[in-house]
Parts: C-alpha cells; structure tokens; sequence
C-alpha cells in the first residue's frame, strides 16, 4: 500500500532527514520525501495499517526535525 | 510571503535597527554585553532552541547547532557585533531560501498548470459550473472560448480552434470539427463547443499529465542522491574538524611552551563552522531538477523523473523505430508510371475504394475527387495479391506482381524500394504506380542535429523490407539500419546495443509507444512519441513527446544536457568555494564576513542558477 500526504518543512537537508527517519520506522517499506512538491510518499509493509504506522513516522520525523508537518489525519 | 515568514522579517528588522543604533553609541563592557543580547535573542531564539531540541533528541550536528555554537562562542569571545551578524545573516539567508524556493515552486506548477478547475453542464435547462470530478463519463459539457477543455470527450456541436500548447508545446492552434477527439488542458479558442465526455477527469489526459509531472521528482537522480549521503557524513565531520582547530594547535603551542592563542584558535574554528553549511547544495540540485522536468513539461516533453532527465543528458545511442517515428506511418502515392496516368490512377483508386488499407486510402485521397460508386459494379478482394473489380464495363486489376502473374497479365516487374500496384484494364498492362511512406519533414534535421549533440550511433529499426529501409535510413544519415524485424527481433537488437555499450553511455529508444512497451522498458530511456491520448504509451515510457515531432528528442536532450550542466556548476560551484574560505579560514585569512557570504551568498547564487534551468 502506498499512501502521499503534504508535508510542511523549511530546508531541503531537513526534509532529506525526514525521509531517513520515515524509512526507518517500522512498518515503512519505503519513504520518500519530495521537498519540491512538499509531499511524502510512504509505502506500507504488509499488515501494518496506516493508523499503526503514521504516527511513529510522524514521532521520528519529530526526533531529527522538530519543525515539520505531515498531514495524515483526514 | 507567508505569516512565517513575514515573522522572520520582522525580527530581521528589529534585530537590524537595534544593531545599528548600538553601533552608533559609544558602549563599553558588560552594558553592551547585555544590549547585544537582546537583538541576539530577537533573531536567533528559535535557533537556539532548535539546536536545544536536537542536543535533547541525539541530533546534534545539524546547521542549528552550527549556527548556535558559532554565535554563542563569538559572543562568549567579546565579538558581539559579529555573532549577532551571524545570526542576522544566517535567517536573511534562510529567508530568502524559503521565499526563492516557494516563489520558484510556485512559477513550475503555474507553467505546468492545466488543471482545469470547472466543467459546464447543463442542469435542468441551465448551464452550471460543476467540479469536473464530478462529471460521468457520456456527459455533455459545454467549452466557451478562452475556457479550457476539462475533460476529454468528442465534440458533438461547433467548431474552433484549440490551443494546444500546454499539452504539445506546439503554438500553432489545430483546428476541431464535430466527431473530432479532443484533450483536456487544451485552451478553447473562438467558437463554443460541446463536447460528450469519454473519460472520467481522473483519467483524463490533464490529470494524467499533472499527475506524472508532479511525480516525477521523487524518482531521484544520482546526483540528489550524492548530495543527500554527501549532506549526511558531511556536517559531522565538518564539526569534528572545527573542533580539531579550536585545540590542536593551542594544545600543540603549549607542548612546544608557545602562547596558545586560544581565543583566535577557537574563533577560527566557529568560522569554519558557519562556512560549512551544506544547505547551498542540498536546496539547489533537487531544484534544479524540478525546474528542467517543469520546463520540459512546459515544451511537451514529459519526464517521469530526475533519474531520466539525468541519463538522458548522457545519451550516446539513439534507436529509433521507423513507423510512426521516422515516417509518419501513412502512404502516400509518390510517382505513377504510365501512359495516361489520370486514367491510371482513377481505376486504381476505384477498384480500391471499398478496402480501408493504408495503401488503398493514399490511392484514393491522391484521386482526389469522389468516387462515384455507381461506376463500380462488383469488386474481389483478393487478400495478398489486390482488387479484381469491374469497373465502367471493364476488367481492372490492381496489385502486386502475384496477381499479374495470377492473371498471366503481360506486364514488366519493377525493382523499387517502394511499394509497386501494377493496374491492368481487360488483362492490358497499363502501367504502375508507386506508394511510399512518408518521411517526417523533420527528421533529417533531428537526426544530423543528435550527431551534432554527440550522439555516438543512430540506429533504425523496422519490419518494413530492407530497400524501403535502406531508402529512408540513408537519407535521413542513419547510422545502422536493421530490417524485415519481427516485435521480439527488436527486442534481441536492442539487447545487443546494450551489451555493446558501456554503462555510462546510455540507450535511448523512440518509439510510438504502441506496440513496442517491451523494448521501452528494455532500453535504458524508453521514449514514446506523439503520445498524446494514447495512455499506453504514457505508460510504458520514461520520457513521453506528447506531439510526433523528431526535433522534440532532440530538444528534450538539449534541455537535459543544460540541467545537469546546471547541478554540477552548483555542486563545483558551492563546494569549491566552502573549501576555499574553510581553508582561509583556518590559516584565520578569512573572517566571520566571509564566512557568511559562503555560507548565504554560495545558497543564493546557487538557488539563482538553479532557476536558470526554467528559462529557454
């Protein structure tokens, strides 16, 4: 399953960060952060549902980030 | 601007002002200390707490915590008016970063920008504008002049021009009839238009389009990639050297009983620390990118992703599948060889006008006039061979030799790289006429145009025969020309160019994207063209010509070629002056000024050049 949400961050290295630390985070197969776009597209591994994963995604984005959004929640 | 930051300009101002009436006045020691301290606060607060945070959450080495130590220790070491510049200069750099890149991001989407926002339907007698999502397939809308066309449909009432250019590239407007096809994100032109829907908008060609564009740049190009590694070793060891220069040399002098000097020694140190900012670099490659795929995507050249605009800057072979790419895939009649060549050519067309073959209807759209079918009393198809038709009371033949001979019709067999229709009228030979297809006007020029961008091999294949071929690869100066190719032969050549090559030239095929998805995903770039409405096509290929025009590869490398000339101007560029002042730096030639102008100076000029990309 891959989802996309919108995204808010100021630097270029940042959102760099954040796909690191999204792709890190369990449950993530894959993450990748488009600064120019401001979106995030995170694809889920099998079993995990979006509410599981999201918000540890949005916690370690926090850790090396602390000014950034990910909009998830409808 | 937004509200953040238009928050940030306001503290630069403030900070500024402040800065400025402090260096008008006569202070001295702790006093100015402590006033220094409030436009240090005003500016650098949220810094200061960011690199706070990160120390908190075991993310130290970030740009915050540059900044912060930077700051904090010239601060510390009496350089107060120096540590609040810093910090000043760093969020006027971080500012106009953020403007630069939203207005940039703003000016792609507005040239990629085709999404139309409304449809009109007609609801209840009154036309009403509605969200195009919302629109079923089947439904009538309606186009007004200087309305764009939301959704793709047949037009069913009126006429008019269509400006096609957000989706072609191409100025020249087409112009539309009742039955014709027609595309969403093309702009209506004079005359209002109704059109019955035959896609829903998601699948539309606009959407389509939008959808692939904005995709395209989180398929990552080996450069973003270097620069993202590169960013993430780099400021840590940048970070360990500084601390490197704010106490071996001190510690050194001290062993050797020399002064230790550790004020200057610590005070380079934090210079180094404010050169070494990788943000230059990491906002500007992706930029770049972003830029060519908008601006290619503005010419009607869609890129799936940096990836590709990458490889293709470095295309040294070009395959090419001739139907449809080279030629444009139509017959056209091209000499006639008789004695009366009008009557010649009026029985051909006639016996032929019942088939729907390529080469039937070039005979009868080169006839010209109607055909009167009364004329015409029985007509045979005789598959592989041509027409037996009776036509004013005569017997014509028209075909190849197989049917002459099949009529034991006395008749002289051509050698032509042509396709040959002999005509016989009641079993008298009357002479031949000869049907070609058509060469693109512009693909000789494409193709003398690639050798010129140092394309190293093109090569032409095709299931036409070889003289056909032969024909028209010499004249077009192509290289290899490989024919009588069945679908899987044109896969085992391209397989072939692949070996052959080394693994940084890279392969590009064009094809028309119908029937050739295979070897598009084979080759390194696939490229599919005159792609438009064909969502096949769209989707096999990596790089889509949306027009069927041979200049657009060429144009589409030219703009490639520039982007990446682009990122490695910025990545010389940025890194080689950061070394540069970190050297001067560290010999303590460079001062804190400097520092900050490789620090936002460098990201300026490259998040400046990187725009460049945008423009033709």
């Amino acid at each position: 399953m891959k989802k996309t949400y919108k995204i808010d961050v100021d630097c270029a290295n940042c959102a760099n960060k954040m796909e690191q630390a999204a792709k890190n985070t369990e449950g993530v197969k894959d993450a990748i952060v488009n600064f120019m776009t401001l979106k995030m597209t995170v694809e889920f591994e099998e079993g995990y549902t979006v509410d599981q994963v999201m918000p540890k995604v949005e916690k370690n984005c926090h850790i090396v980030e602390d000014d950034c959004e990910i909009f998830w929640k409808k | 601007m937004n509200k953040k930051q238009k928050k940030v300009l306001t503290r630069i101002i403030i900070a500024s002002i402040l800065c400025i009436v402090y260096a008008l006045l006569p202070l001295e020691g702790t006093i100015k200390f402590l006033l220094y301290l409030i436009p240090y606060f005003v500016i650098g607060y949220d810094i200061l707490k960011k690199a706070g945070k990160g120390i908190l959450n075991k993310q130290v080495f970030d740009e915050n915590f540059l900044m912060s130590v930077a700051t904090v220790g010239a601060i510390l070491l009496g350089e107060y008016v120096e540590g609040v510049a810093v910090m000043l200069f760093y969020q006027i750099g971080e500012l106009f970063q953020s403007v630069a890149v939203g207005k940039s991001r703003k000016n792609i989407t507005e040239l990629m920008d085709i999404r139309p926002d409304y449809a009109n339907v007609e609801i209840d007698g009154k036309i009403t504008q509605v969200d195009p999502d919302e629109v079923e397939i089947g439904t009538i809308i309606e186009v007004r002049p200087s309305e764009k066309i939301p959704i793709d449909g047949i037009i069913i009432e009126g006429k008019s021009s269509l400006n096609t250019m957000a989706l072609t590239g191409e100025s020249k407007p087409r112009s539309v009839y009742v039955d014709d096809e027609v595309y969403s994100g093309s702009i209506n032109l004079d005359g209002v238009l109704k059109i019955k829907t035959t896609k829903e908008f998601g699948e539309s060609t606009a959407s389509k389009i939008l959808d692939l564009v904005e995709n395209a740049s989180s398929r990552k190009s080996k450069s973003e990639d270097f620069i993202s590694k590169f960013a993430r070793y780099y400021t840590p060891i940048v970070c360990y050297c500084a601390l490197a220069l704010a106490f071996i040399p001190p510690v050194i002098s001290i062993l050797l009983s020399m002064n230790p000097n550790w004020s200057q020694w610590i005070f380079r140190a934090l210079t180094f620390l404010v050169i070494s900012c990788p943000c230059a670099l990491v906002i500007s490659i992706p930029l770049t990118f972003f830029a060519g795929i908008g601006a290619c995507s503005h010419e009607g050249i869609l890129v799936k992703g940096s990836n590709y605009l990458e490889a293709l800057s470095q295309t040294k072979i070009v395959v090419f599948d001739k139907t449809g790419t080279l030629t444009k895939g139509v017959f056209e009649v091209s000499e006639i060889h008789g004695e009366n060549s009008d009557e010649l050519l009026e029985y051909a067309a006639l016996a032929e006008s019942y088939s729907s073959h390529p080469i039937s209807k070039s005979l009868v759209l080169a006839y010209g006039k109607e055909i009167d079918k009364n004329r015409i009393s029985s007509v045979e198809d005789m598959s592989g061979h041509g027409v037996h038709a009776q036509i004013d009371g005569h017997d014509v033949l028209v075909g190849n030799d197989k049917l002459m001979k099949k009529f034991n019709v006395d008749f002289e067999k051509v050698d032509s790289a042509y396709t040959i229709c002999y005509v016989a009228i009641d079993l008298n030979y009357k002479g031949y006429i000869l049907i070609s297809d058509i060469i693109k006007p512009t693909s000789k020029e494409a193709v003398s145009k690639l050798k010129k961008q140092g394309i190293r091999k093109t090569v032409m294949l095709t299931g036409d025969g070889k003289e056909i071929a032969n024909r028209v690869g010499n004249e077009l100066g192509i290289d290899e020309i490989h024919a009588q190719l069945l679908p899987q032969d044109k896969m085992d050549q391209v397989e072939r160019l692949m070996e052959e090559k080394t693994e940084k030239e890279k392969l590009v095929f064009v094809g028309d994207g119908m029937n050739d998805a295979p070897v598009l995903t084979r080759a390194d770039i696939g490229i599919a063209m005159g792609a438009m409405g064909c969502d096949a096509a769209i989707e096999a290929a990596d790089v889509v010509l949306m027009d069927d025009n041979p200049l657009k590869l060429t144009q589409a490398i030219k703009m490639s070629k520039k982007c990446i000339r682009i990122v490695y101007e910025n990545i010389y560029f940025a890194i080689g002056i950061k070394v540069l002042c970190m050297i001067l730096g560290a010999f303590g030639i460079a001062n804190m000024w400097m520092a900050i102008f490789a620090d936002v100076g460098v990201m300026i000029i490259a998040v400046l050049n990187a725009i460049r990309c945008l423009k033709q």
